[in-house]
């Protein structure tokens, strides 16, 4: 029986693979995305967080690019290269956590106000728009800043602050699928509000929620910089703080275009990449959108 | 068995209230299969949701159901989950749609093991494949998706769902409607099998008087909202509005059939304003004047048979 299961679901994997390499973009993301990912991973191997010490540094300051400093210095001397891979690994994973955590919530209380008519679902809801027309990076940078600025207060900040408008997304959906008469049937047959949401409403809701969830890592990214940029940080170097830095050090009127350059297209080819992947995989997994790509 | 004792549901809208259901008493004793037949809009199928309580909010229901000898409409949440299903199970209408697209008919049919508690894993694995056969579908359709499923599998597999917790009435909501007439034919025996192998009561509703013969003992006519006749489904109808409904269909290899006026004029009553007198009247090929002031209730007319109308006695 388990191997039957497993053989099947390695049929559907398959499948699922033969859609999405059709989809050219999708693969183009997704490659950038592995290899962000294995040289975030990989990069203790070779460096450690020595070389965003200031007094490390052994460059000169703010030097162009040489053999010596392939991406050149900065304010402090030290390599652009290398603090950008370092700096990978903590953008990286605020943004992995942060949306995470955005769409746990947003799932949780989008299927609850979809699923409790009445009082409940009501409530819910408003809590919702109220945080929907909160500024959110406004509240963010309030947030990090009274929490103090760790990696986790900052992913807390941007997770609490980004989820209304999955819960909006999965509200509709959730709406959609109990409209349907097999959650009636449910129903009838004595399911209880757990049975309903999780067998039922999940499954139904859980596409749309991956291919949501991409998009949402690459606007985590996003935040974290520009939470960065604003001066709120985990104090650890990331792409957003060496844009901060850069500022900070007149890089545009020194002329040092590699220091602002190079992070600001990391975040640039790394959200692309995201966004990449999150439309290839609504087109898979979006019947709607699937039916007429084939057509 | 069941016992519906005058029944009554309201629907709250805008501006007032609709009676769907006005005083409904009926009984299906153990064993025994009854049809409910009536027009669109004639009640019938407020009266099978009202049974496990399914309506929507908006829905007033009055009048007793007893379900064994206990009252459905007074239950505590908790009793009422336990009791669905596992003493009464209901065969919806349209099966294409009472089956979750992206979960697979054995995990479906398993899920009233699970929901009640009485069967996990291995063991619900082994009484869906048990349930599959008893409605003659093999035991690797299981693993299907409903899409995968002819219409007439889909309706077998609510059967099959129907029985899992093996329950003493079965409520089927028209149950054979969008099915193709062999395969309705199919379902019909299938069903007609199963009450008899399992001694289930069952309690047909559908449009199609001919279908409630085929399988049922009793029948019940409904008209705006109420019983006109109840009786046994061998016998001649003998309200005017059950013959009228019996008319109506056409005499198959009958030419002469065709060209013979059947059916009735006009449309049903709107149940927010209803004729005064018997809800029929207006509509009845053999009104009298009396008709439109005085309402009759069900008088005995025959052996076992009771029918609402002025014109029949015993």
């Amino acid at each position: 029986m388990s191997t039957v299961a497993w053989v099947r679901r390695k049929r559907a994997a398959g499948r699922f693979w033969t859609d999405f390499r059709k989809q050219r973009a999708g693969v183009a993301g997704l490659v950038i995305l592995a290899a962000a990912v294995v040289l975030a991973l990989i990069a203790p191997l070779f460096i450690d967080a020595g070389v965003t010490n200031v007094v490390s540094g052994t460059g000169a300051k703010l030097a162009p690019p040489s053999p010596a400093d392939p991406l050149g210095t900065d304010e402090s001397g030290r390599s652009v290269l290398l603090m950008i891979w370092w700096g990978s690994r903590t953008s990286l994973l605020i943004g992995f956590l942060a949306a995470l955590l955005s769409m746990v919530i947003g799932t949780v209380l989008g299927i609850a106000a979809g699923h409790f008519r009445g009082w409940v679902g009501a409530v819910i809801l408003r809590i919702t728009d109220w945080f929907l027309v909160l500024p959110s990076l406004v509240t963010a940078l309030v947030l990090a800043a009274i929490l103090g600025g760790s990696t986790a207060t900052i992913i807390v900040a941007i997770g609490v602050t980004s989820w209304p408008s999955t819960a909006r997304l999965i509200r509709a959906q959730t709406l959609a699928v109990e409209a349907r008469p097999y959650i009636e049937r449910s129903l009838a047959l004595g399911a209880g509000h757990w049975h309903i949401t999780t067998r039922h409403v999940l499954p139904n809701v859980a596409p749309l929620l991956l291919a949501s969830t991409t998009l949402e890592v690459a606007s985590a990214i996003v935040t974290e910089s520009t939470l960065a940029f604003l001066g709120v940080s985990a104090n650890k170097t990331s792409w957003g703080t060496m844009l901060r830095g850069s500022y900070d050090w007149g890089a545009a009127t020194a002329g040092a275009w590699w220091y602002i350059l190079v992070p600001g297209l990391c975040i640039v080819t790394v959200v692309m990449a995201f966004t990449l992947c999150g439309r290839a995989l609504e087109t898979v997994l979006n019947p709607r959108l699937r039916t007429r790509a084939h057509a | 068995m069941l016992e519906l004792d005058e029944l009554t549901v309201k629907y709250r809208i805008a501006g007032g209230e609709v009676p769907a259901v006005r005083g409904v008493s009926l009984s299906v004793p153990a064993g025994e299969a009854l049809g409910l037949a009536g027009e669109s809009g004639s009640g019938k199928s407020s009266v099978a949701l009202a049974l496990l309580r399914l309506l929507p909010r908006s829905a007033d229901v009055g009048g007793r159901v007893l379900l064994d000898g206990e009252d459905v409409l007074s239950m505590k949440w908790g009793r009422l989950r336990a009791v669905r299903w596992s003493s009464a199970s209901i065969v919806f209408q349209g099966a294409q749609h009472g089956l979750n697209p992206v979960r697979r008919i054995g995990d479906q049919i398993a899920e009233p093991l699970l929901v009640h508690k009485l069967a996990s894993g291995a063991v619900a694995d082994r009484r869906v494949q048990e349930l599959l056969s008893q409605v003659g579908l093999p035991a690797w359709r299981a693993r299907s998706y409903p899409h995968e499923l002819s219409g007439g599998q889909r309706q077998r597999v609510m059967i099959a769902m129907a029985l899992a917790c093996e329950p003493q009435l079965i409520i089927a909501d028209e149950p054979t409607t969008a099915l193709d007439l062999m395969v309705q034919a199919q379902v019909l025996t299938l069903i007609r099998r199963l009450i008899a192998d399992h001694g289930i009561s069952l309690l047909m509703i559908s449009h199609d008087l001919s279908v409630l013969a085929d399988v049922c003992d009793r029948l019940a006519v409904m008209y705006a909202g109420r019983l006109v006749e109840v009786g046994p489904s061998s016998g001649e109808f003998r309200h005017p509005y059950s013959q009228a409904l019996a008319a109506a269909f056409p005499t198959v290899g009958d030419p002469a059939s065709r060209l013979a006026p059947r059916g009735l004029a006009g449309d049903p009553p709107d149940p927010q304003q209803l004729p005064g007198g018997c809800a029929f009247h207006p509509r009845c090929p053999v009104a009298l004047e009396t008709c439109a002031t005085s309402d009759v209730q069900l008088r005995a007319s025959g052996a076992g048979r009771t029918a609402a109308c002025v014109l029949v006695g015993e």
